[in-house]
């Protein structure tokens, strides 16, 4: 089978001791190893300074540095710090332990019942092994992919590499400046269109960002958070609750388990009591480096009362915002086409409206 | 059916089922517990002291010469033991004796991207892993060739020298009866052009091979293989050691599906390290690494004409196939016949002619996969026919049903048909589906598709020439009681060990727990040539009757002597021997066996199988004839989302002619097993490559050599499944079974897409039949344009001047037309006897002395 490189494995207790070893002061702390800086692999996936990872689930990194597109001299696992899980029970805003498993997610009554389409998004992850494993600050920081990164070191040989590591090319677009590896996270679309915020901190302190500022439209630099920087607590606002909101997600992928998606379609609504959206938010992933916000739908929606004709018109702005490349499942075109069809869909179901398309198989029934 | 007229009047050859005690029950397989408990050593599983192990340098360039392979960095590596390079084994090997082109490491040209170079061993995975990746190699690019167009315009450099013509490999060219007489009757011709996209066997179990070096310069390979006996011989040749010092055994596999029946570069190498190291040496293939192994579905473009007349027979039909075959030969002069030779066993068609051509390209060998280049033809023929009755306004269930080709019958193209049950088989899922009620009638989006397949039960002639069995078993009896049972047959899951254990069992009226095994071993067990071609059960199974039905009798005559009655009385059931009037006289079996060991000395019988020969005489008629053939029909619902594309498979109906099945339930998970490929096959599972822009770069890859990414259909995309077997016994087949591991795979493709058509009204004229073809089809009709995606043209071939054959129909004799070969050779009966083999090989000879 594919081998892991030799590494120091660190599975420290406390926060405290991470950030040290982030900061190259950890016990034995060596931050030499001459590995590349880069994103992904845990809830602080963005500080892969001088070779140190950090991991939570391991769903993702594991795999990736056995391919060898992913390197660290130090992996540092998050898993045995207390400060890092739980969900909250406060009636308010509902705050989760960046290293609670997906499956922990989806047997929360606070998750399934306030938050029904977070939990629809939690269960399209991959599947029930990968859940039981991967946590939410891993889904949230999951790096990139695209079908000329996520190969093996010999394979990425025979392209002579890409842009994302160790090339110089992007394969998916050989005159594009940028990397277009796309967004891979199922609970990205849909916290940020929930409005979730995230809790980080360092050495330096912690601060506290609205979720949609985590991500950046690159490839390869999609996280924006600051080098020694650990993702801590999810906190999803109570007003995007099911009393509240309405949510909706929608996923394509080729079979009704394990994929990454391909296409995903988050929506929220918040409506009057007449049908008349107060606010609202579209976002779609999978066909950026980022979660994509569908641009205008709050204002073509807002004010109005939730129509077909408005629906349409969504959902057509949608098919415009997405940019689906040739860099996994599927082809562009057709997927592209979907973002209309899956938005439509995705608007119906959080409206309640009927949904007249036949979903594939996703797999959503365990919620 | 009628019985076995040679069977014995004492146990089997019964003429009923009934008269099985063991044989049509579901018994527990005799490998079960192990497999389940984990008990079951699969090759990589094996340790043993001082174990070496070994990883493959793949190359990472499409097509090249090697300029300099550098192995100081790895060779410098703590705990790295030696290294090999394709020098050292200069040998090549192959499979077919007609296209022995691989080398065990390539030794001054790479052809395709994973084609192996040098290997390294160490005293540890993680060394010899990272230990391959500090091994630098220097190539000089030489062009490459992506697809079978590209090698039809390149005809050079010559990928290898022995290719018929350029690059292309093989050419065939076959016509059977008067082809355009035959078109002049029709009174419809309709012509298809269907692309069937290439996709791998997927087995769970990655290849692994484990060798240990002995005294005298002898080595033991354990393997993941279904074919130990023709690893056996490649050994031979690459190793030059004489087969004596070579031992192969197969051990269980996890999976094989046609992609472990090759002789494989990584069991050369580990053969060789063993014998230069000195020490066992293991090697287990990466995933990624068994997609670079492939020999799995060629992609196969299609062309299909064919005649009918109004009342819908079939009049004369034109097929022409263009295969992809990658960078080597592998099985692929035996692939290219085969998407001919079959096309004729289901319905009667007068006049054939076949064309078919084999390129050359810089990408992973195809080869046998699970029907093995049966499904493309039949995919085209299948959606042909559905087009067919359309056009013609019969019910396509119907319009099969009229062309059926009759039992015991020889077809156009010479291949002798045994008991055939299509109608049944067709008439039980047009029953279980309500196809009379529900066909066209269902609404948009909804719809039913049916499809037909038929396959060999057991290739007749074996991969290299020889007149010797293909398929041997010896049996022990002692005074112990135990049955020891050997036979150098593979199981890979499909039941196999079952199947030998339960014949003898059956015959000797013991019990399997009765049964020990040996199996799949060139030292210990008689030579059967392995798990291909659905001949397990036919060829193993005649040769474990013959084998207990001689141990049978010698106890027989042992238990009649002593107990004083005819040896015709006797019956051998419930672990004892008795005569049939008075069941309290007998002897329980250990007791008989003791009678018998006491009276003739150490007991110990054999059996063996030869199929009977075929009646064609042609050159080509080689590839096709079996025994027997099993038949399958199936009908399969889908729903389609018209706006999308998207589409998910509601049930599948599927009735398989077994003739009698050895266990049902083990039947029925080939049958099962056999739709859940079908379906990848049909949906989504294709192994394509990607080329990068030849101005930036000149690679040439597998675009996801990953189980993530290749989709191949998971548990919960599987729809509800309704089987029918056909119970309907050939006397041609052991105790009347015919196959069931390969033949239910080849109606899905076709009844998918005829089921497309049904729902939503479009042609998909190939598969992977994905949604984005479905959606480009209507939004074609939308626009007023033909409501079909596939291929838009066939290329121009030269498949050269075609052999002629006249059919039976014709007065033939089995011969080609102005075939001075075989002028001086009389036509013989189809006959499976030794001595019959004998003959005809004395007679070859003397007709080769008489022309000389």
């Amino acid at each position: 089978m594919l081998r892991l490189p030799p590494l120091d494995f660190r599975s420290p207790s406390s926060l405290r001791e991470v950030l040290d070893l982030l900061d190259g002061r950890g016990p034995n702390g060596s931050s030499d190893s001459g590995a590349s800086p880069g994103n992904g692999g845990g809830p602080g996936g963005a500080n892969g300074i001088g070779g140190v990872r950090l991991v939570a689930g391991g769903t993702d990194l594991w795999p990736n540095m056995k391919r060898r597109h992913q390197q660290a001299g130090t992996v540092v696992s998050l898993m045995g710090i207390d400060e890092l899980r739980g969900i909250g029970e406060a009636p308010q805003d509902l705050e989760i332990g960046s290293t609670v498993t997906l499956t922990a997610l989806l047997r929360s009554d606070a998750v399934r019942s306030r938050y029904p389409g977070f939990a629809r998004a939690v269960a399209a992850i991959s599947s029930p092994p990968l859940r039981n494993m991967g946590t939410l600050g891993g889904n949230l920081c999951v790096d990139t992919r695209c079908t000329y990164y996520n190969q093996t070191e010999e394979w990425r040989r025979s392209i002579d590499y890409c842009m994302k590591e160790q090339g110089t090319i992007c394969w998916v677009a050989t005159n594009s400046p940028r990397c277009w590896a796309h967004s891979a996270s199922d609970a990205a679309p849909m916290l940020c269109a929930l409005g979730a915020r995230v809790r980080l901190i360092s050495s330096g302190g912690e601060r506290e960002i609205p979720l949609t500022d985590l991500y950046r439209d690159d490839g390869i630099e999609y996280l924006g958070m600051r080098p020694g920087e650990i993702l801590t607590r999810v906190i999803v606002p109570a007003d995007s609750s099911r009393e509240h909101c309405r949510s909706a997600f929608w996923k394509l992928r080729r079979r009704g388990s394990i994929d990454f998606s391909v296409l995903s379609v988050a929506v929220a609504l918040w409506m009057d009591d007449r049908n008349v959206v107060d606010r609202a938010a579209v976002y779609l992933g999978a066909v950026g480096s980022s979660p994509v916000r569908v641009s205008d739908a709050e204002d073509l929606l807002v004010g109005k009362e939730l129509t077909e004709d408005l629906i349409a018109a969504v959902a057509h702005r949608a098919r415009k915002d997405a940019t689906p490349m040739s860099n996994t499942d599927f082809v562009p075109a057709w997927r592209g086409k979907m973002a209309e069809h899956y938005t439509h869909a995705a608007l119906c179901d959080a409206a309640g409206l009927p949904v007249r398309r036949q979903a594939p198989r996703h797999g959503l029934t365990v919620v | 059916m009628a019985a076995n007229p040679k069977a014995d009047p004492v146990g089997a050859g019964c003429e009923s089922r009934e008269e099985y005690r063991l044989i049509g029950t579901a018994f527990r397989r005799v490998d079960g517990r192990a497999k389940v408990t984990g008990q079951t050593q699969f090759a990589d599983d094996l340790n043993f002291p001082r174990m070496a192990y070994v990883k493959l340098v793949r190359s990472t360039v499409p097509h090249a010469r090697i300029r300099n392979i550098d192995l100081s960095a790895a060779e410098a590596m703590d705990g790295v033991l030696g290294t090999l390079v394709g020098t050292e084994l200069p040998d090549k090997f192959g499979i077919l004796p007609v296209s022995e082109d691989e080398h065990a490491l390539a030794v001054d040209t790479v052809r395709f991207v994973g084609d192996p170079v040098a290997a390294v061993a160490a005293v540890s995975e993680d060394i010899a892993h990272e230990a391959a990746l500090a091994v630098r190699v220097e190539y000089e690019l030489l062009p490459t060739i992506s697809n079978f167009n590209e090698a039809l315009k390149t005809p050079e450099p010559q990928m290898h020298d022995y290719a018929d013509d350029g690059n292309i490999h093989k050419k065939v060219s076959l016509k059977f009866g008067a082809v355009e007489e035959g078109f002049e009757e029709a009174d419809v011709i309709l012509e298809d052009t269907c692309y069937f996209e290439g996709n791998t066997h997927l087995a769970m179990e990655q290849h692994s091979a484990v060798s240990v070096p002995e005294d005298e310069g002898r080595v033991t390979v354990y393997s993941s293989t279904q074919t130990p006996h023709y690893v056996h011989r490649a050994l031979t040749k690459v190793l030059g050691l004489p087969a004596s010092r070579i031992r192969v055994v197969a051990c269980s596999n996890g999976g094989g599906f046609g992609g472990k029946s090759d002789p494989f570069n990584h069991e050369m190498v580990v053969a060789k390290l063993a014998l230069k190291l000195g020490r066992p040496c293991k090697v287990t293939l990466t995933r990624e690494e068994v997609f670079y192994c492939h020999r799995g579905r060629h992609p196969v473009l299609m062309h299909l004409k064919t005649g009918f007349t109004k009342d819908g027979s079939i009049t004369s039909q034109h097929l022409r196939t263009a295969l992809d075959g990658g960078a080597f030969g592998s099985y692929g002069v035996a692939s290219t016949y085969y998407t001919g030779a079959l096309q004729t066993t289901t319905y009667r068609i007068p006049n054939y002619w076949f064309e078919g051509a084999r390129a050359f390209t810089n990408k992973p060998p195809c080869g046998p996969k699970r029907g093995h280049g049966t499904p493309q033809p039949r995919f085209a023929f299948e959606v042909h026919l559905d087009k067919a009755a359309h056009h013609l306004g019969i019910d396509p269930a119907e319009l099969r049903l009229r062309n059926l080709q009759p039992p015991d019958s020889v077809t156009a193209n010479w291949l002798r048909i045994g008991s055939i049950e299509l109608g049944e088989c067709i008439e039980a899922v047009v029953r279980g589906s309500g196809w009379k009620e529900r066909y066209g009638k269902l609404p948009e989006g909804r719809g039913l598709g049916l499809a037909c397949g038929a396959y060999l039960c057991g290739a007749g002639l074996p991969i290299y020439w020889n007149h010797m069995p293909q398929s041997g078993v010896q049996i022990k009896l002692d005074r112990s009681g135990c049955v020891a049972v050997f036979c150098g047959e593979t199981e890979i899951g499909q039941g196999s060990d079952s199947v030998l254990a339960a014949i003898v069992a059956e015959i000797l009226g013991i019990e399997l727990e009765d049964i020990r095994l040996c199996v799949g071993d060139t030292d210990l067990t008689p030579v059967d040539l392995g798990s291909y071609s659905s001949r397990v059960t036919m060829m193993v199974g005649h040769a474990a009757m013959q084998a207990a039905e001689r141990a049978r009798d010698t106890i027989a005559r042992a238990v009649a002597a002593q107990l004083e009655v005819s040896e015709a009385e006797l019956v051998f059931a419930d672990r004892r021997v008795f005569p049939a009037g008075d069941p309290d006289r007998g002897l329980d079996f250990n007791a008989a066996v003791v009678a018998a060991e006491a009276r003739f000395g150490t007991l110990g019988t054999t059996g063996s199988y030869i199929p009977p020969r075929a009646p064609g005489r042609y050159r080509g008629a080689g590839v096709g004839p079996s025994p027997t053939y099993s038949y399958s029909a199936a009908v399969v619902e889908v729903e389609v989302d018209p706006q999308t594309g998207v589409y998910d498979c509601r049930h599948v109906w599927m009735a398989h002619d077994i003739g009698q099945a050895i266990n049902p339930v083990l039947a029925l998970g080939q049958i099962e097993g056999s739709i859940y490929m079908g379906l990848g096959e049909a949906m989504m599972e294709e192994q394509v490559f990607r080329r990068l822009p030849k101005r930036l770069s000149s690679a040439l890859v597998h675009k996801m050599p990953s189980l993530l990414e290749y989709k191949s259909p998971g548990f919960h995309d599987m729809p509800g499944m309704t089987s029918y077997m056909i119970e309907s016994r050939d006397d041609r087949a052991p105790m009347g079974a015919k196959e069931v591991g390969q033949g239910p795979l080849l109606p899905i493709m076709p009844a998918v897409v005829n089921a497309i058509f049904d729902a939503v009204g479009v042609r998909v004229d190939q598969v992977p039949a994905t949604p984005e073809l479905i959606l480009k089809a209507l939004e074609a009709r939308a626009k007023g344009r033909p409501a079909r995606v596939g291929p838009a043209r066939f290329p121009r071939v030269d498949y050269g001047t075609p052999v002629e054959v006249p059919t039976p129909d014709q007065g033939g004799d089995g011969r080609a037309r102005h075939d001075p070969k075989h002028r001086s050779r009389s036509v013989r009966a189809a006959s499976g006897t030794m001595k019959d083999r004998e003959d005809a090989l004395k007679e070859r000879r003397s007709a080769t002395l008489t022309t000389a």
